[in-house]
């Protein structure tokens, strides 16, 4: 006898069709906010070695949605970085600026409304952090900002931490995508609480979620996708890889082979051996 | 002719009365779309800056696009 999980119950059935509707031959195809993708991989552009690498990591890894930021300028004004963000704008990816740096609530929702209009955008990736040690999230004033910014015709894709209930609020706000965190931004240790993240999935089956932060490894990506996650969101784990080209392939393929076996269905685990091979009884008495 | 106290991103200039948030940005020769800016923590959109007056004591902040994850 099988005792139904969490995940049993966010799996789909037989593998034949996806919760958000997709067939398991266009694993990769999903609409967020109004938008079809092929891809499941949002790539932040930080931190890359140059612009050349950023750009050739984009292409490799066949992400849609990039993340952008926004940086106060100095006194004399004037830009660094124009040259990264040109290439960034060329790459043809669909730009999801971040509210990055903000301590309140209207802190980001000036922030959103700046890069609206600088990037011609109404999508932003809303952090507001509430902890400088962990960079956790603050609740209280993504409910806030989220809620001001719906209103104000913002699609909003919250970072946020993977409590249920904050997560519900955000939803109550207005938010249709939610983006917890895997584990603290840059920290690279995978899925802290993966029971978190198999619930939120279970409790929400149709919104879009997005893990966002702490992926450290192609293999915390296929974990974030084989559990029924529509999207993985990170930077960190590619820019500062000794090839982050090489590794935004390698994060392509496990977001795309733990899509799959989403789809596929994951066999359920037994506690016992379960014998592969059909036979009848022994092969010989002896 | 009066002058009025600004910052402009942190730093002290001093700016004759009447001057308009768009005068005031003009001066950094950027290109006006190249940046978003706010006064005292308010967004004021590109079109509102050549009617925006500038008041004693305002704090003016300028951003540019950059690299994020």
């Amino acid at each position: 006898m099988t005792t139904p999980t969490l995940s049993s119950f966010a799996a789909p059935q037989g593998g034949r069709q996806s919760p958000s509707g997709g067939r398991a031959g266009t694993a990769m195809t999903f609409s967020i906010a109004d938008t079809e993708l092929n891809s499941r991989f949002f790539l932040g552009t930080a931190s890359y070695p140059s612009p050349q690498i950023l750009q050739q990591a984009i292409t490799a890894s066949g992400a849609q949605v990039v993340t952008v930021g926004l940086k106060r300028q100095l006194a004399a004004g004037g830009g660094t970085q124009n040259d990264f963000f040109q290439l960034i704008r060329d790459s043809g990816a669909r730009l999801l600026p971040n509210t990055a740096g903000c301590r309140s609530a209207r802190e980001a929702i000036t922030l959103s409304q700046m890069a609206r209009e600088l990037f011609g955008t109404n999508w932003i990736k809303l952090e507001v952090v509430g902890d400088e040690h962990t960079l956790q999230p603050d609740p209280f004033e993504l409910v806030t900002a989220a809620a001001e910014l719906v209103r104000d015709g913002f699609e909003v894709f919250p970072y946020c931490t993977d409590d249920l209930v904050s997560c519900q609020r955000l939803l109550d706000a207005g938010c249709r995508i939610l983006m917890p965190w895997g584990a603290p931004i840059g920290s690279g240790q995978g899925l802290i609480n993966p029971y978190a993240l198999r619930t939120l999935r279970a409790r929400l089956p149709g919104v879009p979620l997005i893990v966002d932060a702490g992926i450290g490894s192609p293999a915390d990506a296929v974990q974030a996708m084989e559990l029924g996650y529509d999207a993985v969101l990170l930077n960190s784990a590619v820019a500062h890889a000794r090839d982050p080209v090489q590794m935004a392939r390698a994060f392509k393929l496990g977001i795309e082979s733990g899509r799959l076996a989403y789809e596929a269905g994951i066999m359920a685990q037994q506690d016992m051996a379960v014998a592969s091979t059909p036979v009848t009884g022994r092969p010989f008495i002896l | 002719m009066t002058t009025i106290n600004i910052t402009l991103n942190g730093e002290a200039r001093q700016v004759p009365g009447g001057c308009t948030l768009a005068e005031l940005l003009e001066a950094s020769g950027q290109p006006a779309a190249s940046f978003a800016s706010a006064v005292n923590g308010e967004f004021v959109a590109r079109d509102a800056r050549a009617h925006t007056l500038l008041a004693e004591g305002d704090a003016v902040f300028t951003f540019q696009a950059i690299t994020g994850g």
